[in-house]
């Protein structure tokens, strides 16, 4: 099955730079459209620039106060202690010029994504440079400057009314998504993550199911530091199916961080590429089935740049476009160019090799407790009912 | 933390004469769980928990039960007299105070006048505070000598590194007193730089550990 697909990119998302020693590295999202332009899997035809989003549109989340610190961030406008409150300035969002232009170009692309999808000039879109999930509505954090995906979700709630279900499948919680619809029974939230335990930004316990007219639309599944495929696809795969047949959505959004790979340096997961070919199948199958197809597509974290997110990431596009993922090789001229870069030994093939992973001694443990997490989060919600 | 900057200002009480019924439903309708009963200069003379107005009223299995009971002064139910704290004490003595008693509110009393209420929930809600858990943060454990100058040392390689510390907590090491365990909270998404800095000053780190066991 081969479906309409769009790929929102430009040279121009790669100025969402903090600095060369940063993990946050946007070239993921250009290595990532390499590789699949190698594999001949995507052409000029595919590929749509991002738009700017305007002052107005960032407003839709964001405080207009907060949007002027970044732009005076960006200007050199902005000192050290007006900038801290904010989250601008510290060691996560440090100050770049112009990160306002270049932050508004990502979030920009999230809504060409929203745009493309609603007009129905695809059925699916995948914006990589975006799905910024820790932005709160008058602070950066945790990398992000503006929460893309919270300002798309209330776009799509103004301007077309639908019902939206958010998915987020980064090793960190999706607090600021998660607290941008908290209160609102027509956007449905799910994440999974490592529990905040040890991990930033600490919360997303499975107890928090949104409150007021929200409560029973907030999904939390936090899994314990070192669960691998079985487990995680076990649990996410059954969640995921309940709570869209709870909750039916029109449209489908989809945050797709990388960083609960094995290889992760921010991360205490362990999975594999298998995991990275499985979401967006099930995310494809769902689309399908529950949203007339209406499913776009984020990115998001990914610290192992070279190893883990080009292929993970390339893998969406090939599941939205053709159906399934890649198997075997990957394209030689791809490897060559890359590996020159690279401060790692670049994998050889799509799929892993299963000698990646570590022997887990509490491996039974871990999937007990996953599983529990997972009653836990079927159990108290309006999807026993 | 000082009890009178988490106490609840805005006490629901009662007067001695007042009836059980009148408890009953404003237990109800302000979803609340105790009563300080006062005389005329707010003095604290009692306390009526909702567990004690439920004992008193008829059990609702029996119908045609007598309600008159619930016409009773409430001065002939309540708990007297009354442990109270003073608005200058701290969390951690009234964290103590719930340990050792059976009850879950405490009246602030300054001056010998009611001025607010202090729950087990306030006080977990704080203790909740002290840990950092409820901000953005990352979590580290360093496993430290039990020796003075310990804790700026290690603090200062955070400091280096320009690394909010949200929270700090100091555990006991399993039972060696020789140990102790340090939990940093830090305002940080990337802690691997601070994680390095403190693997290399030779810190034992009790979490990030490494992944056990490599595969065979």
């Amino acid at each position: 099955m081969k479906c309409h697909a769009a790929f929102v990119y430009s040279d121009e998302l790669l100025t969402y730079h903090f600095h060369p020693d940063h993990p946050f590295n946007q070239k993921r999202v250009l290595m990532t459209k390499e590789l699949l332009e190698s594999s001949k899997k995507i052409d000029s035809s595919d590929i749509i620039k991002p738009r700017m989003a305007t002052d107005e549109e960032l407003e839709l989340f964001h405080d207009a106060s907060y949007v002027d610190a970044v732009k005076r961030a960006g200007k050199g406008l902005l000192s050290e202690t007006e900038g801290l409150p904010y989250g601008l300035g510290t060691e996560d969002v440090p100050i770049f010029k112009d990160m306002h232009e270049a932050s508004s170009l990502l979030v920009g692309g999230t809504l060409t994504a929203v745009d493309t999808v609603l007009n129905e000039n695809a059925q699916h879109a995948l914006h990589l440079g975006g799905g910024l999930h820790h932005g709160l509505k008058r602070k950066a954090s945790g990398f992000c400057i503006y929460n893309d995906g919270a300002i798309a979700i209330k776009y799509i709630r103004e301007k077309y009314n639908l019902k939206v279900l958010y998915v987020d499948t980064d090793a960190h919680h999706g607090d600021g998504v998660q607290w941008a619809f908290y209160d609102d029974p027509n956007v449905c939230t799910f994440s999974i993550h490592e529990t905040g335990r040890y991990l930033f930004p600490g919360t997303g316990n499975v107890n928090e199911r949104g409150i007021k007219a929200g409560h029973g639309y907030s999904f939390n599944l936090p899994i314990d530091a070192f669960t691998q495929d079985e487990s995680f696809l076990q649990v996410y795969e059954t969640a995921l199916r309940k709570i869209i047949e709870f909750f039916k959505p029109d449209i489908l959004v989809t945050q797709n961080g990388a960083d609960a790979h094995v290889f992760d340096p921010l991360t205490h997961l362990c999975t594999t590429m298998e995991v990275y070919q499985k979401i967006p199948q099930l995310a494809h199958e769902l689309a399908h089935e529950y949203t007339g197809g209406k499913w776009v597509a984020l990115g998001g974290g990914g610290y192992d740049i070279w190893r883990v997110v080009p292929r993970a990431w390339g893998q969406i596009w090939n599941v939205m476009k053709y159906g399934t993922p890649l198997q075997g090789e990957l394209p030689e001229d791809w490897l060559e160019k890359w590996q020159k870069e690279a401060t790692v030994g670049l994998p050889k093939l799509w799929e892993d090799l299963p000698e990646i992973t570590p022997d887990i001694p509490r491996k039974q443990e871990i999937t007990e407790k996953n599983e529990t997490a997972l009653l836990n989060l079927l159990k108290y919600t309006k999807i026993t009912k | 933390m000082k009890v009178e900057e988490i106490m609840n200002r805005n006490v629901v009480t009662l007067g001695p004469t007042a009836t059980i019924a009148e408890a009953l439903h404003l237990l109800q309708e302000n979803r609340i769980r105790h009563i300080p009963i006062i005389d005329e200069n707010r003095s604290v003379i009692g306390i009526v928990s909702d567990r004690d107005v439920r004992d008193a009223s008829p059990s609702v299995l029996v119908k045609d039960s007598d309600q008159a009971i619930l016409q009773s002064e409430i001065q002939t139910i309540m708990s007297h007299p009354v442990i109270t704290v003073h608005p200058l004490d701290f969390v951690e003595e009234i964290a103590r105070i719930f340990y050792d008693e059976e009850f879950a509110s405490l009246p602030v009393v300054s001056d010998n006048k009611l001025i607010g209420i202090v729950t087990e929930k306030d006080m977990l809600y704080t203790l909740i505070q002290l840990t950092g858990t409820h901000v953005q943060s990352s979590h580290i454990e360093v496993k430290v000598p039990h020796k003075p100058g310990i804790l700026p040392e290690v603090a200062a390689v955070f400091g280096r590194r320009k690394m909010n510390i949200t929270s700090v907590l100091i555990y006991p090491y399993h039972q060696d007193p020789n140990y102790k365990v340090l939990v940093f909270r830090i305002q940080t998404m990337n802690p691997l730089p601070v994680i390095n800095d403190l693997r290399e000053a030779g810190y034992e780190l009790m979490w990030p550990n490494n992944i056990p066991g490599p595969k065979r």
